[in-house]
């Protein structure tokens, strides 16, 4: 049972995750049952190095104003965002937005 | 005594319109000599021209002759001559795009000089946008410059926003980007928005043809202020900022030759990264919202709104108050020094910049416990102070490099980790370099 996705952070997100940029993930679950939603909470627990990270990254129980969220390089927004159901192979980046100039 | 300051008076006036009048004069000869110089053969160009622009436009994708013409008939605003705008600017006015306005009210700074290319070690202490205009009049005689030394604000944006095609975000904070969004959008102004940090950057086209997706359509809600890191705090390498700064210029140069359409235009935020390996993936994004605070179909962020401050861009994106101690938990540099000169014992130093700055210049025997992302976190200082510590009586002294995370790094130690005798060195090292030591390094 399970499955696995990649995730990544860019932009400087990779501070969550002692500065490891790319992550292998296995999803404990049946592909066809795990979403995005999912995949977060998965992600908080096994990928964020230390839990008083965690606000880095969610806000109010989703990903926090800044952060893009990119499924197989596409906006979440265009793929149901946390709705959206993980398939074998799959790659989630999340970015910080930059600022500077 | 009346009559001499009305004499006076009279006196300035004077001066004031001969000396408008030696500028517009000045003006009409430069003209003169310039069309002396550089004759037109055709209703465009001069020979110069076609020979300063020939490589470009010979490439299929460019689009010849006309696209040439397109970009001289071309205005541009660029909003920042820093780390972006710099080599933006650079490009587009070889480019020969027509008119080119400036906005930037800082001046040339030495530290600057590493990524804002086109300020030079002469120019330190001038305006950035005068800096910009002379080395892009030496560059191209054929670009007119108009400099806007003012920072973009309710008041102002809407008067220089109106007289260009489009929009170069080349800026440094949320608020003021979320101002050029919303201004550039409810003038019907393409923007080419660019930002970096670091090593990487992000690149995109927004309110594309007034139908493609705005900043507030990505970002409907800004980030939180303490989440923001600036290129001073960040630190940043030139060639990628400036890597981001060309990239703007090719996307420029498409959207004022027509390169994009209403139909090949499809919304997109390109992210560069320059370390381990380099690479520019381009994302595919949201199209426009139609739930959007200003471009949607129920905007709220109104020009009018806008210009009578109903819209407070500072306050949305919210500010970071570091100061967050009472002046007894807090000593001057000054005060410090004397301890140290005054103590046979070398006093308890804890430095929370990061371990790169404090690799650049350290106090002696100072510690050095970086505030984020390991101060912040920590649930006690023992593996770092020495053994015979008392958290009760003896005094620890806190300094980084500005006095910000010192701030919250002595808070921290009083509220979280009781210790008694906690001091914040007020101004940080930066201060110690102006009052105590001038050789301390500023970087
Ligand atoms: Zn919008």
């Amino acid at each position: 049972m399970g499955f696995k996705v990649k995730v990544e952070f860019l932009g400087g997100l990779d501070v969550i995750s002692n500065k490891v940029r790319e992550h292998s993930l296995k999803v404990p679950l049946e592909e066809g049952e795990a979403t995005v939603k999912d995949l977060i909470e998965l992600i908080t627990k096994s990928i964020i190095a230390d839990p008083k990270d965690i606000p880095v990254f969610i806000e109010d129980d989703t990903v926090r104003p800044g952060i893009l969220v990119l499924i197989n390089d596409t906006d979440w927004e265009l793929e149901g965002m946390e709705e959206y159901v993980l398939e074998s192979g799959d790659v989630f980046t999340f970015t910080s937005t930059l600022h500077g100039g | 005594m009346a009559e001499t300051n009305s004499r006076e008076e009279e006196l300035l006036r004077r001066i004031q319109e001969l000396e408008l009048e030696n500028e517009v004069l000045k003006k009409k000869v430069a003209e003169v000599e310039y069309d002396a110089k550089y004759p037109k053969i055709d209703e465009n160009f001069c020979l110069d021209e076609y020979k300063r622009y020939g490589r470009q436009m010979i490439v299929p994708e460019f689009g010849s002759l006309k696209s040439q013409i397109k970009l001289k008939n071309s205005s541009i605003l660029v909003v920042g001559a820093g780390g972006l705008g710099c080599p933006a600017l650079l490009y587009l006015s070889a480019a020969g795009i027509g008119k080119i306005g400036i906005v930037d009210d800082d001046i040339v700074d030495i530290s600057n000089l590493h990524r804002q290319v086109l300020h030079t070690t002469d120019s330190i202490g001038m305006f950035k946008c005068d800096s910009a205009k002379k080395y892009i009049c030496k560059l191209n005689p054929h670009v007119i410059v108009k400099t806007y030394p003012v920072r973009l604000h309710n008041d102002n944006a809407f008067d220089i926003v109106n007289d260009y095609d489009i929009v170069l975000d080349c800026t440094d904070t949320p608020a003021i980007r979320y101002l050029i969004n919303d201004v550039s959008v409810l003038c019907r102004k393409t923007i080419v928005s660019g930002s970096g940090l670091k090593s990487d950057g992000q690149l995109s086209i927004l309110n594309f043809n007034n139908e493609g997706p705005c900043y507030r359509c990505f970002y409907p809600k800004p980030p939180s202020a303490e989440s923001i890191t600036t290129c001073s705090d960040g630190g940043v390498i030139g060639p990628c900022i400036g890597l981001l700064g060309v990239s703007m210029a090719v996307e420029t140069i498409k959207v004022l030759t027509g390169f994009y359409t209403k139909d090949n235009f499809k919304p997109f935020l390109s992210m560069y990264t320059g370390y381990p390996q380099q690479s520019f993936r381009v994302f595919k994004m949201r199209g426009r919202s139609d739930k959007c605070s200003v471009c949607g179909s129920f905007p709220t962020v109104s020009k009018e709104a806008i210009l009578n401050n109903e819209i407070d861009y500072v306050a949305f994106c919210g500010k970071v108050d570091s100061n967050v101690l009472t002046p007894e938990d807090r000593i001057t540099v000054q005060q410090f020094s004397d301890i140290v000169t005054r103590q046979s014992k070398a006093p308890v130093l804890l430095d929370v910049r990061t371990k790169e700055q404090f690799q650049i210049a350290k106090l002696p025997n100072s510690i050095n416990i970086e505030w984020d992302p390991t101060f912040k976190k920590l649930e006690s200082l023992d593996k770092y102070l020495p053994e015979d510590f008392d958290k009760d009586t003896d005094p620890v002294f806190v300094v980084c490099r500005y006095g910000n995370d010192s701030q919250l790094a002595t808070r921290k130690m009083k509220q979280e980790l009781d210790f008694k005798n906690a001091k914040d060195i007020i101004g940080g090292l930066n201060k110690w370099s102006d009052i105590v030591n001038p050789k301390f390094p500023k970087y």
